[in-house]
């Protein structure tokens, strides 16, 4: 297995983590969940910088954001799969 | 070949009161903000002495003084400190401070500038600071177990690696030391929220989880609730924070609350710079999550060794604690690696499992209490914070 370029905590997870500088729009990322290790292939939909998430499927305004398998906040806009998950698109339910 | 943490020792101080320490300090340390000047003067005429200045001291009252006089003598009592000269303003607030850090067995004197005058004072304490520093460098180091060690952690500059790497890595090193006797030391109050509910479940006994709660619930309703201006979604997460690709409290906080581990509870939950008083275990500070103000009150707290974190790169340090640097982050690997002590950005791009990435946490923790100056130490960085409860009488 080469290097990742995108890591997931959890599987049940629909969110990603970019993990390589300069990802480019395009790229055919090599994913890898680290709960078990295991991996798939997603293309990313735009320049996402390190640290960054991706969408690992279509989310839409309203939806719930999941990462280490718990609830992260919600979406204030939508996002395509392979697509920039951030401020832009993404907020706390808190505050 | 895997460490045997039950037997590994390392080669440090045994103070009087058979804490062990890594460091072995002479420090000058102010009462009050207006004593500085003549601490300083102290420090530069006797080599090989610290001083800590710092910005209160005076017109305290309550929980606030109480919290000032705990982090003033807690420093000066820590394990990496040798013996301590004390100067204060006045006499009656300094012979609190004296009496609290003579308490350890350890060397302290006291000096009061009224009715002397700074110069009078600066000869009296200079002779004594001397005669500390001859007599602290020729205390010999022993062999001591790792189990005896005090570590605490904080992150800070944090980002979505942090999450992924460097804080479980610290989580793996506390599953590991921690069955063999260390005393652990997580907190940052305000970052807990978003987990709050996880951290909750994390405590050892329903009473710890009940101390933790009202902790939580008391900072989110007396300081949250009571000075907030907006949604909070630009201070928490921080600037740097979202930078670095971090989108919300509970997306910080569940990284953050990684450094705990897998199978670790904390056995109390305690007030800023409070010592342990349960025994071996960990425990859940009350601090702010500004880096240097927790760092500073875990110090104050007799924690000898500070594991942090970062993504971004933050890049504080303590006087009297070494802070080591743990980063997954290779952009931050790329571009200040001055400041890292620990580089874990294998666990980005699977060379290296959280296992490995803890064992070399542990390895450097080892190498730092044998006498390896930190990144920080090495940098300068001698960050020391007061917390403030309120405003000064």
């Amino acid at each position: 297995m080469g290097i990742p370029q995108l890591l997931v905590h959890d599987h049940e997870d629909n969110v990603g983590v970019v993990v390589v500088e300069d990802l480019k729009a395009g790229t055919e990322m090599l994913c890898v969940v680290t709960h078990d290790n295991s991996d798939f292939r997603l293309t990313a939909k735009a320049d996402i910088p390190i640290g960054h998430k991706v969408a690992l499927k279509d989310l839409a305004e309203g939806d719930t954001v999941i990462k280490y398998g718990e609830d992260i906040g919600r979406m204030t806009g939508s996002a395509e799969k392979g697509g920039h998950v951030h401020t832009q698109n993404c907020k706390t339910k808190r505050w | 070949m895997a460490l045997d943490f039950s037997t590994a020792t390392v080669n440090a101080w045994r103070r009087e009161n058979g804490r062990v320490g890594v460091r072995n300090h002479v420090l000058i340390l102010p009462v009050d903000d207006i004593s500085n000047a003549a601490c300083e003067a102290v420090a530069n005429n006797v080599k090989g002495t610290l001083v800590i200045p710092h910005a209160y001291g005076r017109l305290q009252f309550g929980e606030d003084l109480e919290l000032h006089f705990r982090t003033i003598i807690g420093t000066g009592a820590n394990p990496n400190v040798a013996a301590v000269v004390v100067i204060g303003i006045e006499p009656e607030w300094t012979k609190i401070i004296v009496d609290g850090i003579a308490k350890t067995g350890k060397p302290v004197q006291g000096f009061s500038i009224e009715q002397k005058g700074d110069l009078e004072t600066i000869r009296q304490a200079s002779w004594k600071a001397k005669e500390f520093v001859h007599w602290a460098t020729e205390l010999q180091k022993e062999e001591c177990p790792v189990s005896d060690l005090w570590v605490s952690t904080k992150c800070g500059e944090s980002d979505t690696t942090t999450g992924l790497s460097s804080c479980p890595t610290v989580g793996n090193m506390y599953d590991k030391l921690l069955p063999h006797g260390i005393y652990g030391c997580f907190g940052e109050t305000s970052e807990i929220t978003g987990a709050e509910h996880i951290c909750e479940k994390r405590a050892a006994t329903p009473e710890a989880a009940a101390k933790f709660k009202k902790i939580w619930q008391a900072y989110t309703d007396d300081v949250i609730e009571a000075f907030k201006t907006n949604d909070l979604s630009d201070s928490q997460p921080t600037k740097g924070n979202i930078l670095g690709g971090l989108t919300t409290i509970e997306e910080k906080a569940l990284g953050n609350l990684e450094k705990i581990g897998k199978t670790s509870t904390y056995i109390d939950a305690m007030g800023p710079a409070v010592a342990p008083e349960k025994g071996p275990g960990l425990y859940f500070m009350d601090t702010s999550s500004a880096a240097a103000e927790c760092v500073t009150l875990m110090a104050a707290a007799g924690y000898v060794i500070h594991t942090f974190p970062t993504g971004q790169g933050n890049v504080v340090g303590n006087p009297i604690v070494p802070v080591i640097k743990i980063s997954g982050n290779p952009r931050t690997l790329r571009t200040m690696s001055e400041h890292i002590d620990v580089d874990v950005t294998g666990v980005l791009t699977r060379e290296m499992t959280i296992d490995h990435a803890g064992d070399a946490l542990i390895e450097m923790i080892m190498r730092t209490a044998n006498g390896r100056h930190t990144a920080a130490e090495a940098l300068g960085h001698r960050e020391f914070s007061m917390t403030k409860l309120y405003r000064s009488a």
